[in-house]
């Protein structure tokens, strides 16, 4: 395997006599005369041409031309194979064949010019891109989809402003809406954001703060509850209340549920947040005569505003869509119902759920529409921690 | 500067709130400090004079730094610390059952090693943020004098008085480690602690900061620590050596003022260490 | 005026100085003020009521199983029917099926993200390295019913044509075969509906965000000294990859991976939707009807009557005890491994 080195670019001049010697070691002084005013012309800064950065490319021409080449040619060799020798059919088929084909003919057209550890890392990097990219068409495919077939129900106005009591599931899309769905899920998620808000914050204080012997016994409980199924959540507060205590089924037992779920969410990304808090802040804090409870309060959580704000708003991305638990806690009502404590109230998931169960292809519709409105409201508190993590790193 | 410092007598918190506006004198007597059982001071006693710089010079590890965050009792707040021994303030011991560490804190100030300006305040807001951590009360129009009094002291007034609302943490290294003087300047302390405050500075801030501190030594006992022989040299009145040998607690060696300790100590092992014979 | 202890400078300085202290250390009451205690005792409080909370979820549901178990006995963990009117429960059945759909959602999730978390790593230009990032961490706040949407109305008819492919040609392994005919012109489409394997695809979504965020960030914090020493030695990227980047995040690959599996084993809504439910042992993967135990729980739970109710407790508490097993090693594991020691709480 030979490696060749392309000459450098040509901007030292040589004089013919200095080609022409052996080994130049020392001009003559004819020579070096004649070649000082030159160099000392390009070595002069301000005088002379300023130099200019190089363009460096780690991708050489056959590393293009080989990556096109084969996926032109799987594209054709698949285009003549695929339906007319192998008689398969489909378009699934024909990608997953063409994406076969093409990295056959990349190896192929990489082990005739390179050696092999070149082949593997293009062989890779087309693997790994194409697992990616797989992923990225699926998730964009989920996003798409659900606006398409949500928009015929979205692009009415009363879908937003009025509700479904009154109104059959057969109903054109011009009658009823999701409106009572949108304020009970605001409700009950606002309800659940008062209850587990200072629960969670609390408990990340205590456990950065406080600390003592049953710290570490919390944080253990509180990192396994973090991934318990959200189902079994919904199963503990329908079976300790409104079995064992016979509360009825209501947005404020929705609003426990989702608490449970969102408050080790909460305490252990908050306690995260503020262990990054440094420690020379609190001991600064303390050093100026503060006690431990001013240097909280006034020291580490304005410091840590930032991702406890993040926290929160990805805590309530989780609950916004959990759908299990509201199967079991929460009843699915047609009417507005603005009281929590009373008769059931509907949610956005519910909703959906109950919707896309129907069968009813206008009742459909309407889900995907609720749908979709939940994923624009979770896409915007996602936005919006962005937004926030992006202002605390260009304040640094 | 005297006649500032007087007119403002009166924007700064009522005598009845804040101790003698004098220094105070500072005195370890027999000072032992643990970590577990791992003993790493051995019954040092120092005394500070009032209105001086004391600086505490030694290799690493030896316990400086410990010994001076006993003086302000933040030894304690790691959770294996023990301590024995007396520091008295002007006379009484701070760590007498019944006193509040937050008290002597506020006396008795600390600046750090590595600057830590509160990031979430602006640049007035830290100078006026030991008044406010602690709940006193600082009216509207006297805090404007209080944030420049605290500025002017620490040779930060000109660089940043058109700056005031920004971040404290968008200062450069030199103006952040001063802006923390001020800060801990503003709540008017008798002694202020400093712990290597120059080893993260370019040479510039280093000398800023040690003009700052034999302007406001007058009004405020500072003890230093610093690894930086000349700095000790420069700023200091008095010095103590400490030393700990291997695997023994540190102990002062000597300790006396700075010419004589430089000039003609008297243990042959500060000779070696002014010297430059071991680091 | 200090001394040195021993007074006077000392001819021989290599001893170690004598240690003729015999103090005890002082007790110290810091002072603090009332406020601070009280916030102190109501930081604690709070932790502990977070704590007796989330932790009586288990209690709570291990104290209702107990009555059922003694009533069934171990029978409950082998009959696969359940049909509480005639007082056969079992939930055999149910957690076969919900391993076979957290393993396939494994199989197929695991080299995605992998390969996902690889290429956002290592492969993707600089400039849209943090919208990559974002994107996973979007794909995994996606709620799951949305997924559970696509995978009935938008992947399952194309899925089925996978599964018929699969047990045409692979239909010699037991796995793949289905009661039909793959083979016939008017091959029976409803056969291959609502199958445990189309399910596993679903979930296989809601895993591969999880264990991708993860790997993604294990394989950032592989110490850059490493990688340049590969580079260095002439490796290509994938030599450098393989060398530094994939050794390091061994422990996190595997603990991202558990965590995706303990997702996939709790997953509801999404198999509500696409499964038909069937209570038999199957290991046909491909063919229409299986279930898993949130399903069971979720699709059961209304028309139960107390006794019914306490059976589904029962099944909620075996899902909670393996979804904390399989959680806790993967907490164990990422923490223990190099690259999980590496990284910073």
């Amino acid at each position: 395997m030979s490696v060749t080195f392309r000459p450098e670019s040509k901007d030292v001049p040589m004089s013919k006599q200095e080609i022409a010697a052996d080994v130049p070691t020392q001009p003559t002084a004819a020579v070096a005369a004649q070649e000082a005013p030159e160099q000392q012309q390009q070595a002069q800064g301000p005088d002379g041409p300023p130099d200019v950065p190089r363009v460096l490319r780690a991708r050489t021409t056959d590393d293009i031309l080989s990556l096109v080449g084969s996926a032109v040619a799987a594209v054709a060799f698949t285009w003549i194979v695929y339906e007319h020798v192998l008689a398969w059919s489909g378009i699934l088929g024909f990608v997953v064949c063409t994406w076969v084909v093409f990295l056959a003919f990349y190896s192929a057209v990489s082990v005739m010019e390179n050696p092999r550890p070149v082949l593997l890392d293009r062989l890779a990097a087309a693997v790994v891109t194409s697992g990616a990219a797989l992923v990225g068409l699926a998730l964009l495919s989920t996003v798409w989809y659900v606006y398409y077939k949500g928009w015929p129900a979205l692009h009415h106005w009363n879908f937003f402003t009025k509700d479904m009591s009154g109104v059959r599931p057969t109903a054109p899309l011009d009658q009823g809406g999701c409106w009572h769905a949108i304020v009970g899920s605001g409700i009950q998620i606002g309800m659940a954001i008062v209850i587990s808000l200072p629960l969670g914050i609390g408990t990340a204080v205590y456990l950065t703060e406080v600390g003592g012997r049953m710290s570490g016994t919390v944080r253990t409980v509180v990192e396994a509850m973090t991934a318990i199924p959200d189902i079994l959540a919904g199963l503990f507060i329908y079976a300790l209340l409104i079995i064992a205590l016979h509360w009825e089924r209501s947005g404020f037992a929705v609003s426990l549920a989702l608490a449970v779920t969102m408050t080790p969410i909460i305490a252990r990304s908050a306690e995260v947040v503020l262990r990054v808090v440094p420690g020379g802040l609190r001991e600064a804090g303390l050093a100026l005569g503060a006690s431990r409870w001013q240097t909280v309060i006034r020291v580490v959580l304005p410091t840590a505003r930032t991702g406890l704000a993040t926290s929160l708003i990805l805590g309530i991305a989780r609950i916004a869509g959990e759908t299990a638990p509201l199967l079991i806690v929460s009843g699915a009502n047609t009417f507005f119902n603005r009281d929590p404590f009373h008769n059931p109230m509907n949610s956005l998931p519910l909703y959906v759920y109950t919707a896309v169960r129907s069968g009813e292809p206008l009742f459909i519709a309407r889900g995907y529409g609720a749908a979709a409105l939940l994923l624009t409201l979770v896409l915007a508190l996602f936005i919006t921690t962005r937004f926030l993590a992006r202002d605390k790193i260009r304040a640094r | 500067m005297s006649a500032q410092s007087t007119m403002l007598d009166e924007f700064l918190p009522p005598p009845s709130t804040r101790l003698d506006r004098s220094a105070a004198e500072l005195d370890a007597r027999s000072v032992s400090a643990w970590f577990g059982s791992n003993r790493v001071l051995d019954r040092v006693s120092l005394t500070m004079p009032a209105g001086q710089v004391t600086a505490l010079i030694g290799p690493s590890g030896c316990g400086k730094s410990t010994f001076l965050r006993i003086l302000n009792r933040m030894h304690e707040s790691v959770p294996s610390a023990k301590l024995a021994g007396e520091v008295c303030l002007n006379g009484t011991d701070v760590y007498a059952p019944g006193t509040r560490v937050t008290e002597t804190r506020r006396r008795i100030g600390m600046v750090f090693q590595k600057p830590n300006p509160f990031p979430a305040m602006s640049i007035a807001d830290n100078v006026t943020a030991g008044l406010k951590l602690t709940g006193t009360k600082v009216s509207r129009s006297h805090r404007g004098a209080l944030i420049e009094h605290s500025l002017r002291r620490a040779g930060l007034w000109d660089e940043v008085k058109n700056r005031l609302p920004e971040p404290g943490s968008a200062l450069s290294g030199g103006q952040q480690q001063r802006l923390c003087i001020a800060r801990s300047l503003a709540v008017d302390p008798d002694v202020l602690l400093m712990d290597e405050p120059c080893s993260a500075l370019d040479p510039t801030s280093t000398r800023r900061v040690e003009e700052t501190i034999a302007e406001i030594s007058k009004d405020v006992t500072i003890v230093i620590v610093t690894h930086n022989m000349q700095q000790a040299a420069r700023v200091s009145h008095r010095c103590a050596f400490f030393l700990a040998a291997l695997g023994t607690p540190g102990q002062i060696v000597e300790a006396g003022a700075t010419e004589q300790i430089f000039g003609n100590p008297r243990d042959p092992r500060t000779a070696d260490y002014v010297n430059g014979r071991f680091g | 005026m200090t001394l040195s202890i021993f007074g006077g400078p000392r001819a021989d300085d290599t001893a170690p100085l004598p240690i003729v202290s015999d103090d005890v250390p002082r007790r110290i009451d810091a002072g603090w003020p009332p406020s601070d205690k009280i916030f102190r005792h109501v930081a604690r409080t709070i932790g502990l009521v977070v704590l007796v909370i989330t932790g009586s979820i288990g209690a709570f549901l291990g104290y209702q199983a107990i009555p059922t178990l003694r009533r069934y006995g171990f029978g409950f963990f082998t009959e696969s029917q359940w049909q509480p009117e005639l007082d056969k429960v079992g939930i055999s059945a149910v957690l076969v099926g919900t391993i076979e759909v957290a393993l396939i959602a494994l199989v197929i999730g695991f080299p995605l993200a992998l390969l996902t978390a690889l290429y956002i790593s290592e492969y993707a230009p600089p400039r849209i390295k943090s919208s990559l990032v974002a994107m996973v961490d979007l794909m995994a706040a996606v709620p799951s019913i949305i997924y559970g949407l696509w995978g009935f109305f938008l992947l399952q008819p194309h899925a089925i044509y996978l599964a018929r492919w699969l047990s045409q040609n692979f239909g010699w392994i037991p796995i793949f075969q289905v009661d039909t005919d793959p083979n016939a012109a008017a091959w029976a489409q409803s056969q291959y509906t609502a199958s445990a394997f189309i399910a596993g695809l679903c979930v296989a979504m809601m895993v591969i965000p999880m264990a991708c965020a993860v790997m993604r960030g294990v394989f950032a914090q592989a110490p850059s000294g490493e990688r340049e020493a590969a580079l260095a030695l002439g490796s290509t990227r994938w030599g450098m990859v393989r060398a530094v980047v994939l050794p390091f995040g061994r422990g996190g690959i595997i603990g991202g991976t558990m965590l995706g599996l303990g997702r996939a084993l709790g997953e509801t809504i999404a198999v509500l939707l696409i499964i038909s439910p069937a209570f038999e042992i199957k290991y046909k993967i491909l063919t229409v009807g299986t279930n898993t135990t949130s399903a069971l729980i979720a699709a059961r739970f209304g028309e139960a009557t107390s006794a019914q109710l306490a059976a589904l407790l029962t099944a909620g508490f075996v899902l909670f005890v393996i979804t904390l097993f399989v959680n806790t090693v993967a907490a164990v594991l990422v923490g223990r491994s190099r690259s999980g020691a590496a990284t910073e709480i």
